[in-house]
Formats: structure tokens, C-alpha cells, sequence
């Protein structure tokens, strides 16, 4: 049986839906079915306008404001769980992000159904089959899903692009004004913090600059703020360096941190582990510079340069002023 | 305050695993497998508060009976009891699958907070602590890249954000995942060592836990196929001679990007 009806997870920031959103919308859209999307959260029920030009004909929305204190995971799964009872879609695609694996996960959990996470592509042809990526992404397995609904599939940012549907109108609003109980207070937001850097953002960027441990000192970084800004892009990371504190989480490029995928993209003294690349091996082009001749990343590099990143990455920015004039 | 830590042992991620061609399962034969790095983190993580506020960690891990050499690190380190779920049956078990059994034996053991990695380092499904939280009850408080108990009633984290971190509180009991980089973990000391070698570790099959048949047998997922990834192709490489900037420029320039 075909996928006849597929759902997506959707989630908003700073009023819009996000553009991982945006991307599971246009691939759902392939299987043929109605798309719908779920939204929690507050400003869930203002999307319905981009998400109907990405193909969904409704959107339920739960928008109570008092979701914005609380972690959603809880609260979106009774929602999602009424919902699923109600409707019987067959598929439900989440973004691998913070909330969409909290609430994937519990979903699961809650109806008692099989879950594939990190999945690349999904396929709904007939049995829903998922491709992931394991072992640092070195491998790729295919997963096919049992033929009961519905399917829950986590898919990772940048997996697919986000193409707008012509002629598509707003998708209908249903609001759910459930209440929010005891049970989904129970892990509060108390604050929130912002530690990210002024310029473009780090998946939207077409030019990324990361830096790892070869960088020598945190102090360092500035020089990759610098030809980050020279050439309107924007500062990643390896893991290494975040977990060792020099620069913020919101940073890290990589399997546990951000997915890239900029025209160019710099890495300035980062070996290449695996943890990194699966994070920015969809790059279309690739410099890397390191003093390690036999460092991982020369493998994936289009230009690699085998020299002091403290040495190279200063000319660059020399040269790159010079041509401005 | 007692402290259950979810473990799991991972081929070495310095030398990545392969997949048998014909059952998919996880190769183990002549494969390094070792405590995966990130439950290191979960293990630190929960000595610390049991240090603190009274109270023990306790170390759960399914697995071969090989994995019980992850139980005795986490001993080492600290902790003061093991419980292995063992049974051939389980080869092949899905990510549901493992929440349910990890609860049974959390539900057993009893527990103020439950402590996993964010995600495993062979597998990545990074759902289990959501399944366990869902399973047991509990807020699940995620990706946190800080833990406090201010009272030894209640957490604080925080949890990593698309943008920062989200200051999060909840009342006990609790279920968090910690990224790494959450603590410095401790190195078990050769007084450690010898200790875990006397510290209670039991070894349970589903049957045990009342889950008789669960495994591979109840994933409702099967794996169709395992190819290598299509890899990139490497480029030009240059040793920097001093015109390596410009090639960089070049390069950039040719691409379009300035």
C-alpha cells in the first residue's frame, strides 16, 4: 500500500516555519498523498500561509503561549497521539533537531511503534524504506518499516530541497486548545540564552569557515570571524574544540551538532573525523588546510593545503582586502 | 539520590565496524568494542551528583556477555552496582525494543534520575532517553550540556538549543541526556580497578524481566541493505610554498563565492 497520507513535524522559529520544515513538506509532497503538518508551539497556528505554498492543505496547530516555558516533548505527544487516533496518517517525518527527536521519540514510544532516526531519504513507494548513514557515515543502510501506521521517521536537516508548490493556497487551520496539564510543566524553561554570532546563519550561510584544534588557541578563532565576514559567511566548528570550551555548541559542525552544506566550505586545522565530516561532506566545494599531510580531511578536500593555518589563513584575508581595494 | 546510567559498548570509533552482508547485525568478531566514549559523560555525570547528595549509580547495559567489560569501567570509575541484559534473542533489537527493556530493569532498580548519552556512536538514533522518559514517566530533560541538582530534589540543565542553551528545570524523578563535553570524566584509578572486580554485577535475560521473546523477533524494522557510502573525491593537494593563499583566492574566485 502507498503512502496516502503523510504528516510533518512542523517547527517555527522567529515566526516562520523553519527551513528543514520546508524540506519535509516538498519531499512528502513526492509520495503523491495528501501532506499535512503538525505545529505546537507558540505561533504554531501563523505558518499556515508557508506551509499551504509548500504543499500542506492543514495545519493543526496547538499555539498556547504557555508552550513557550515548557520543553514541547511531553505536550506535543498527547496532542500528536489524539491526532494520530483521530486521522490514521501513515507516515510522520520529524526534523533531527532538539524538539523533533524529544517528541519523534516519545510518539514512538506512546503508540508503540518502530522509529528510524538520522535517516538521509525516505522512500514510500510501497513499504516505507529509510536510508541512513552509519559509522561515521562510511556506510549506508536501508531500512524498510513494517506496514503498520503510522511510520515515524526522523530525517536529518539539508536531506532534501525545499521547493514551493505553484498554485498552492494556505493550508486550512485547525487549532487544539488543549489545555496544558501538570505532567507537561514538569521540565520548565526558566531562560534562555543566545550565544550566537552577529552574520548569516550557520546552515544558511553559502561559505563556511570552521575551525578545529590545529587553530592552537580559542584566541585564534577571530582570525576565522574574520574571513567569515570577508566573504559573507559564517564560523563553525569541530567538536573538539566546542567540547573543550573555546567557542559555544551552537558552533559545532558535525554528527552531534549542525548540518552544512555551503557552496564553499573552509576547514582550518580540523583532521577530518568522521564525527565532523558527516556534518559538511554535502558541501560543493571543499578547502581544507592542515599541517598534517595525512590528515582525513585532504580526502574529501577539492583544494587542500598542507601548511600553518596561523600563516595561511592571514594571507587569505590580506589578499581578499587587496582585491576590495 | 539513585542514579541509573544507561551504557552501551560500541565497536571503536578510532577503527568503525562493519555490518555482517547477510544478517546485518553488527559484526563483533575480531572487532574492538569498547564502553561507548559518550557514556562516559552519563557516568561522570551521575557519580557527581550521587557524590553530592548521598546515594549510588547504578550501570545498565544490554548486550553480549562481552559488554559486561563496559559494566566493569563504569565500576571502575565509580559506580556501585551492574545489571547486564544478555540474551541471544536480542540480536538485532530496534531502538524501541532497547527502551523497553533498559526501563524494566530502571523500574526495578528504582531511580531519582536516569542518565544517558545523547545518542550512541555506532548507531546515532539519539531516541532511546525520549522512549525511556515516555516509558517510565518521567520528563526527559535533552541534550544537556550542563547538570545540576541545586537541592538534590530537583534538576537544572542546559539544554542545547539551535541557537544557545535553554535554562531547564524539573522536579525528581527525571530522565537527561548529556552531550559530551558535559564534565571532564575521571580516569578509573588502579584502586578503582581492583574495587569493580568485587562490586555486585547481575545478568538478566528478557525472560527476567518479564519480556520473554523480545529482540530482533519484535523489531518491526529489518535492514535491506548495507553499502559503503559513495565517497567524495579528493582534489588538488599543495604543500604551502607562500602561494597557497593565493590559491585559496583563486579558487574562491572560480567558484564564484567573491
Amino acid at each position: 500500500m502507498p503512502v496516502q497520507k503523510t504528516w510533518i513535524f512542523a517547527e517555527v522559529a522567529e515566526g516562520k516555519p523553519t527551513t528543514t520544515t520546508l524540506e519535509l513538506l516538498t519531499k512528502a509532497r513526492s509520495f503523491g498523498g495528501t501532506v499535512e503538518a503538525v505545529a505546537v508551539g507558540p505561533g504554531a497556528d501563523a505558518i499556515a500561509d508557508v506551509v499551504g505554498e509548500y504543499g500542506a492543505t492543514t495545519l493543526y496547530a496547538a499555539a498556547d503561549a504557555a508552550l513557550g516555558e515548557v520543553l514541547l516533548g511531553a505536550f506535543a505527544t498527547d496532542v500528536l497521539a489524539d491526532l494520530v487516533a483521530e486521522h490514521q496518517p501513515d507516515l510522520i517525518l520529524f526534523p533531527m533537531t532538539y524538539t523533533g527527536r524529544d517528541v519523534a521519540g516519545r510518539l514512538a514510544a506512546r503508540l508503540d511503534r518502530p522509529l528510524v532516526a538520522n535517516a538521509l531519504d525516505v522512500g514510500a513507494d510501497g513499504a516505507v524504506v529509510v536510508q541512513t548513514a552509519i559509522f561515521g557515515g562510511s556506510q549506508i543502510v536501508r531500512t524498510e518499516l513494517d506496514g503498520g501506521k503510522p511510520a515515524v521517521v526522523v530525517v536529518r536537516p539539508k536531506s532534501f530541497a525545499a521547493e514551493p508548490l505553484p498554485g498552492a493556497g494556505p493550508a486550512a487551520v485547525v487549532r487544539i486548545d488543549r489545555p496544558l496539564d501538570e505532567r507537561h510543566r514538569r521540565a520548565r524553561i526558566v531562560d534562555r540564552v543566545a550565544d550566537v554570532a552577529a552574520g548569516p546563519k550557520l546552515e544558511e550561510a553559502p561559505v563556511v569557515v570552521s575551525g578545529g584544534r590545529g587553530l592552537g588557541d580559542p584566541a585564534n578563532f577571530k582570525l576565522l570571524e574574520q574571513l567569515a565576514s570577508l566573504l559573507n559567511g559564517a564560523v563553525g566548528a569541530s567538536r573538539a574544540v566546542v567540547d573543550a570550551g573555546w567557542v559555544p555548541y551552537a558552533m559545532q559542525v558535525g554528527q552531534t551538532g549542525k548540518t552544512v552544506k555551503p557552496t564553499v566550505y573552509i576547514a582550518c586545522g580540523i583532521s577530518g573525523a568522521m564525527q565532523h565530516t558527516v556534518g559538511m561532506k554535502g558541501a560543493k566545494h571543499i578547502i581544507a588546510i592542515n599541517k598534517d599531510r595525512e590528515a582525513p580531511i585532504f580526502k574529501l578536500a577539492d583544494l587542500g593545503v598542507v601548511g600553518d593555518v596561523l600563516k595561511v589563513v592571514p594571507q587569505v584575508i590580506q589578499e581578499l582586502q587587496a582585491r576590495r581595494g | 539520590m539513585n542514579v541509573v546510567v544507561c551504557v552501551k559498548q560500541v565497536p571503536d570509533p578510532n577503527s568503525p565496524g562493519q555490518l555482517d552482508p547477510t544478517t546485518h547485525w553488527l559484526r563483533r568478531e575480531g572487532v574492538e568494542v569498547v564502553l561507548d566514549p559518550s557514556d562516559e559523560y552519563g557516568i561522570e555525570a551521575g557519580l557527581q551528583l550521587a557524590e553530592k547528595h548521598g546515594g549510588q549509580v547504578t550501570v545498565v547495559t544490554m548486550g553480549p556477555e562481552k559488554a559486561m567489560d563496559a559494566i566493569r569501567k563504569a565500576l571502575a570509575m565509580g559506580a556501585a552496582k551492574g545489571v547486564l541484559v544478555s540474551d541471544e534473542g536480542l540480536r538485532g533489537s530496534d531502538a524501541l525494543t532497547t527502551a523497553k527493556v533498559l526501563a524494566k530493569v530502571i523500574e526495578r532498580e528504582g531511580f531519582d534520575v536516569v542518565i544517558t548519552a545523547t545518542e550512541s556512536t555506532d548507531g546515532y538514533t539519539g531516541v532511546v532517553p525520549q522512549m525511556l522518559a515516555e516509558l517510565l514517566g518521567a520528563p526527559a530533560l535533552t541534550f544537556a550540556k550542563h547538570v545540576e541538582s541545586p537541592d538534590g530534589r530537583s534538576l537544572r540543565v542546559h539544554r542545547q538549543t539551535e541557537t544557545g542553551y535553554d535554562v531547564v528545570e524539573a522536579e525528581l524523578p527525571a530522565v537527561v541526556s548529556v552531550t559530551a563535553g558535559v564534565n571532564e570524566p575521571r580516569y578509573p584509578s588502579l584502586k578503582g580497578i581492583m574495587a569493580a572486580k568485587q562490586k555486585p554485577v547481575e545478568r538478566l535475560t528478557p525472560a527476567d524481566l518479564g519480556l520473554a521473546g523480545y529482540g530482533g523477533a519484535t523489531a518491526r524494522q529489518r535492514i535491506v541493505s548495507v553499502e559503503p557510502a559513495e565517497e567524495r573525491q579528493a582534489g588538488e593537494i599543495v604543500e604551502d610554498d607562500g602561494t597557497a593563499a593565493q590559491r585559496i583566492v583563486d579558487f574562491l574566485a572560480k567558484v564564484k563565492v567573491i
